[in-house]
């Protein structure tokens, strides 16, 4: 039985198969103790993946700003942590309700009914729903880079909780819960490995909606706004490949070879992506910055986030080209366009999502594609699959924009979002948090 | 030629620095410097209150021509003042301003001095 369901291991149904009646399977399973553990590291490695975003963020904003930036990631694995356990879990994991909608299973209410659950690749359902808690997380983390430096403190935290609820859950039970519409589209479902079009497209285009909504920084673009640390930028970057792996590997839900083709096209697309940058940047602007090199690091990472379950290393290293190509012209589109986007969460990771999620397509393992054609008994091509890769796209996309758009109104017509004008010109540290962030720099 | 030194509340050297380009004062020298001043500045530190025994301030030093002395000062104390009260009337802790004497002024580049090096 593992043998034939191979394909959806690699593609996070596996478990999800079983969470439905995991109730009942509950003892039927032993601890595969390897499996176990790597899936306990790759949670732990995720996790560490929002302080480094944290560090990656923080160091690019203005002194003011820095440990009100850093706190839009820390507060966010308080306050979805919180939330996941609660009711987060159970409307991404549990069965359809609502048209499929979202997801609903009373045992997952508090994580109350999986106490004892071992799901059936030998891992404890406690370390998958944990695992999938830190992207839960990361998310709308990711989302701050987009509206940074001028959102009050208060505002986000609503603003987050909701779009956790709301945009979060809702993508997260489609894609990846076994009767989710986008996980049975097509012959073999939209391919989605490890969170494209979950975590980035969504991040990404949802920044975006934000960042028009509410407005450039103040100055901007007319006055310097010059990131005040990027060394810490350096290490949260570091921090986030290393992280990476969790969240790539990790998203086999084994430790096998399916781990290993995605941790191999991982690393591939990051060095790629990041070498790429460093070429492309140094031919225009004649020098390749620390900034370039990180900024094509994440490119990488995130096309091939999607794709990792499915494409070879040279097919990886590939997206890690095209998406630092596709993702340096749109932060130069953006300077022309002048929305302030200000960390770059929609230039790189919702475009870098844009395109791994489509362009895998050209560079899937052809035995994925065998599978796909004995699901539906006779051909299933690559064009097929681009049109399902396609349409996961634009729902992701559509539905992200408009429900954040709803969202953004809401918590700013209520709590209000914006800084004040005079909040802003105090920096965020002053205004929401009372501390600053370098005290050590002055004599006391 | 004179040297104005202001020592502000760094949450306000963004308006300053504003106001001051507006008013066409652009050469100026900023640093993170802390000190004692009248302010009796509490903080909240883990829970408790505490008395900081040095206050955090910006620092800027302008060197101005006379004729420009007197926009310099005002424009700092107009956008350094803190308005949280009704009057605008300022708080403690708002800063000082002092003016000194400057001998000479030389650009390193030309070896100009005087006032046109200003």
């Amino acid at each position: 039985m593992k043998k034939q369901n191979w394909r959806k291991i690699l593609l996070f149904g596996f478990f999800a198969l079983f969470a439905t009646s995991q109730a009942l399977a509950a003892e039927e399973h032993a601890i595969d103790s390897g499996a176990t553990a790597w899936m306990l590291t790759s949670t732990t490695l995720v996790l560490l993946m929002i302080p480094g975003l944290a560090m990656f963020y923080g160091g690019l904003v203005r002194t003011k700003n820095v440990l009100g930036t850093m706190m839009h990631s820390f507060a966010a694995m308080g306050v979805m942590t919180v939330l996941w356990i609660s009711v987060g879990y159970s409307m991404c994991f549990g069965s359809n309700v609502l048209g499929g909608w979202i997801g609903w299973n009373p045992d997952y209410v508090f994580l109350s009914g999986i106490d004892t659950n071992i799901l059936a690749g030998g891992v404890p359902e406690y370390v998958f729903s944990m695992f999938q808690g830190k992207f839960a997380i990361i998310t709308p983390a990711l989302i701050a880079g987009a509206f940074a430096e001028r959102v009050n403190f208060k505002g986000y935290m609503i603003f987050i909780i909701l779009w956790g609820l709301l945009v979060y859950n809702p993508l997260c039970h489609w894609v990846w819960a076994e009767d989710g519409f986008l996980f049975n589209l097509g012959a073999n479902g939209a391919i989605d490995f490890a969170g494209g079009t979950v975590v980035h497209i969504s991040a990404g285009v949802s920044g975006l909606v934000a960042a028009i909504y509410l407005g450039a920084r103040r100055g901007y673009p007319k006055t310097a706004i010059e990131p005040n640390n990027l060394v810490m930028t350096m290490i949260g970057g570091g921090l986030l490949w290393v992280g990476w792996f969790g969240f790539n590997a990790g998203s086999s839900i084994s430790s096998g070879l399916s781990t290993a083709q995605a941790l191999t096209a991982t690393q591939a697309a990051a060095a790629a992506g990041a070498l790429s940058w460093m070429i492309i940047e140094g031919l225009h602007q004649g020098k390749a910055t620390a900034l370039g090199f990180v900024s094509g690091v994440l490119a990488g990472l995130v096309a091939v986030t999607p794709a990792a379950g499915v494409v070879q290393p040279g097919g990886a290293m590939f997206l890690g080209i095209l998406a630092s190509g596709v993702c340096y012209t749109f932060i130069l589109l953006k300077n022309k366009l002048k929305y302030d986007d200000s960390l770059d969460a929609f230039g790189v990771h919702g475009i870098g999502g844009i395109v791994g999620a489509i362009f895998l397509t050209f560079f899937i393992r052809k035995s994925w594609m065998e599978e796909a054609a004995a699901m539906v008994d006779g051909g299933w091509t690559l064009m097929q699959q681009l049109g399902v890769q396609v349409s996961a796209v634009l729902i992701a996309i559509v539905y992200a924009g408009v429900l954040t758009y709803i969202l953004l109104i809401v918590v700013s017509k209520t709590v209000g979002l914006r800084s004040s004008e005079s909040s802003e010109m105090a920096g965020l540290d002053n205004s929401y948090h009372g501390e600053r962030g370098y005290g050590m720099l002055n004599a006391n | 030629m004179k040297l104005i030194t202001a020592i502000i509340r760094d949450t306000q050297l963004d308006a300053v620095r504003e106001a001051l380009i507006e008013a066409d004062i652009t050469r100026i020298t900023v640093s993170r410097v802390s000190g004692h001043g009248q302010q009796q500045g509490t903080e909240i530190y883990r829970g408790q209150r505490v008395v900081p025994n040095l206050i955090p301030k910006t620092k800027l030093e302008i060197a101005v021509n006379d004729s420009f002395v007197d926009i310099t000062v005002n424009t700092i104390i107009k956008a350094a003042r803190s308005s949280s009260d009704v009057m605008g009337d300022g708080t403690v802790g708002d800063g000082k301003i002092f003016i000194t004497p400057l001998e000479e002024c030389i650009r390193i580049r030309t070896n100009e001095r005087g006032s046109s090096a200003i």
